[in-house]
């Protein structure tokens, strides 16, 4: 894409003291894309967000909202806004009062603030709770008041700080779908901050996947699911199995004990890496039949998951998961079965620290 | 339970009942009674240096209040939400007059404007004299402190993510501090300045080495009529200002209420009458 970018992050780092919260990272989010920043808490995600929203300055690098460098622009300047973590909502005001601020703060007329607030509260579908107290709605309400708040000043950018993190289960899956089909209408970018693997890879167009201030990778869900950057991106995206090893050479990998498979890299021959094993593409094929490459081990425990059926098999230095469908006439394999386990040299993919 | 509490009551507000009675009492002697009279009242009325006392401590607490709920809310607010070098010595600076005997910031203060008020004059280019100013400089240099620790409580509590939620939405600092900020803290500021007005009112030491010939508090004139001899004037004055106090009282819990209610919201939305309003229950969740 050749337009400018939505957001275009380069270099920047932000130092609390002798804490580097964000390490150098580059990043650009298009317009209209749904970008998600993922990572454990205190991965710096977090402070990213709030570095664009104008909340923390970086230390260093530069930020470009469209074009236009915001670096140390405060807040009230930028044309973007943010849905807060537990969603700050003023408790003096009443719903219509805090969808109308951010209007009122940029010099709109008191009737087209209101008459614009009510059109925005109808449209996360709240009429008629205009003079409810924020204590007095769900979690579910506060966080469409929220959603409303922002948006009613159309911004360029919507940031989204864990925005259903303090919902219930079925509330949140019902808020991922509203979200996405809000964002689908507006047209504008939403940049999305989460701890929850699953939610970002359901919800956004491309995901950032960070630790310890760093960005690690960068991608689409699938890129980033299917061909993970390092150990740390493999492990924290979905479940894995790591099969420690050194490269022998293109194809081949030396596991830890010693047993050869197949897996494709570029790395130089005794490269410490790891095999990332999927539970779903592992298959288990009854001991001393397998053709293709296959370790050996015996089924510890059997955990039957409705449409699959979920094998740990425990080898001689390490256990796997092994995820098999649940099919017609499939056989289900026993706690202390010897088995081999077997996969095809596509679905696995070699990752390094 | 009960005549447990009617003793406590009875403890309590016996001599304030018999304070009043003897106000009305006709006799010479303080408390003895001598027929219901007003001249006690009236006496106080045509005592010019005693209505100009009661003039001087309201003109005194009113200014102190004001000046010290402003400068007490600024240094909550520089103490809360900012760091800055030598925060911390402020910190504990800001709470030496709530700790240190009256008798001692009443010398301090006498010192002060007895050794440094040429100073003082020469640099601002005004004529400090001992009086009205100088009570009132004295008591807006204690009362900050007790602003400033009410205000701080309140601010402590209020969640700063509304402030940064304000100016994301395109408020200023000051328009986040009128609009969010100041709701939030209102009752602090409030209780902070009836506080302020208490004390000043209150005060008698170190009213009494700051005060000068031209003007006097009322507490601090009062205080020398005792040691000219007792009239039961000073039963009317007594219960004069037990009434000021009882309106004091009132005002703090009208205070107390603002908690829950008051908005300044720049957008004059008609405001449906709340309760008038469906209870809230987990039945909305449905229409999600």
């Amino acid at each position: 894409m050749t337009a400018t970018p939505a957001v275009e992050i380069r270099g920047i780092t932000k130092r609390f003291d002798d804490v580097v919260a964000v390490d150098a990272i580059d990043m650009q989010i298009a317009n209209g894309e749904f970008f998600a920043m993922l990572g454990p808490s205190g991965c710096g995600k977090t402070t990213t967000l709030r570095m664009i929203a104008g909340l923390e300055f970086p230390t260093e690098g530069s930020l470009k909202i469209f074009g236009d460098e915001v670096g140390t622009l405060p807040p009230h300047k930028r044309p973007v806004n943010t849905v807060f973590q537990s969603y700050a909502l003023f408790p003096h005001m009443n719903v219509l009062d805090n969808v109308a601020f951010g209007l009122r703060m940029n010099g709109v007329d008191r009737t087209t603030a209101r008459r614009r607030a009510s059109e925005m509260i109808a449209l996360v579908r709240l009429s008629g709770m205009e003079n409810r107290r924020p204590a007095q709605m769900s979690g579910g309400q506060q966080q469409r008041v929220a959603l409303a708040r922002a948006l009613v000043n159309e911004p360029k950018v919507l940031l989204l700080d864990e925005p259903l993190g303090a919902l219930d289960l079925k509330l949140r899956q019902d808020m991922q779908l509203e979200l996405k089909e809000l964002q689908r209408r507006l047209g504008i970018s939403f940049v999305f901050v989460t701890h929850d693997q699953e939610e970002a890879l359901t919800m956004s167009d491309r995901i950032a996947v960070m630790n310890d201030g760093r960005l690690l990778q960068v991608g689409t869900p699938e890129e980033i699911y299917e061909r993970p950057a390092n150990r740390f991106v493999a492990d924290f995206i979905g479940t894995t199995n790591l099969l420690d090893g050194t490269v022998v050479d293109g194809s081949t990998v030396c596991l830890a004990n010693g047993t050869r498979v197949a897996a494709r890299s570029e790395h130089p021959a005794g490269t410490m890496v790891a095999v990332c094993l999927r539970p779903e593409r592992a298959r288990v094929v009854t001991a001393g039949d397998g053709t293709e490459s296959g370790i050996g081990g015996v089924i510890d425990t059997v955990t039957y998951v409705g449409n699959a059926r979920v094998y740990t098999v425990r080898l001689d230095w390490m256990q796997l998961r092994v995820r098999e469908e649940n099919r017609p006439g499939a056989a289900p394999r026993e706690s202390g079965d010897p088995v081999s386990v077997t996969w095809d040299m596509n679905a696995v993919t070699v990752v390094t620290e | 339970m009960g005549v447990h509490a009617g003793v406590v009551f009875a403890f309590f507000y016996a001599p304030i009942g018999i304070l009043i009675i003897f106000s009305f009492s006709g006799d010479r002697i303080v408390g003895q009674w001598g027929g219901f009279t007003l001249d006690w009242y009236r006496e106080f009325w045509n005592n010019d240096q005693l209505t100009n006392s009661i003039t001087v401590s309201l003109q005194v607490a009113l200014i102190a209040t004001v000046a010290s709920v402003v400068l007490g809310t600024l240094s909550a607010l520089a103490l809360e939400r900012f760091r800055f070098r030598g925060r911390r010595v402020f910190d504990a600076l800001l709470y030496l007059p709530i700790i240190i005997p009256d008798v001692t910031m009443g010398i301090m203060m006498l010192v002060f404007f007895a050794e440094g008020i040429d100073v003082v004059d020469s640099l601002l280019g005004i004529s400090l004299a001992k009086g009205i100013t100088t009570i009132t400089l004295s008591h807006i240099a204690f009362c900050i402190s007790f602003v400033s620790v009410v205000v701080r409580a309140r601010l402590s509590g209020m969640d700063s993510r509304l402030e940064e939620a304000a100016m994301d939405l395109y408020a200023t600092r000051w328009q986040t501090f009128r609009y969010v900020t100041l709701p939030q803290i209102l009752p602090g500021v409030a209780g902070g300045g009836l506080l302020a007005l208490t004390l000043s009112l209150d005060d008698v030491v170190i009213s009494q080495f700051t005060s000068g010939p031209g003007a006097t508090t009322l507490p601090v004139y009062v205080f020398s009529l005792i040691r000219k001899g007792v009239t039961p004037m000073i039963n009317s004055v007594s219960v004069v200002m037990f009434l000021a106090s009882l309106v004091l009282i009132a005002a703090m819990l009208g205070v107390d209420r603002l908690r829950s209610t008051g908005s300044n919201v720049p957008s004059a939305v008609p405001r449906g009458d709340l309760s008038a309003e469906p209870a809230v229950g987990g039945h909305e969740r449905g229409d999600t």
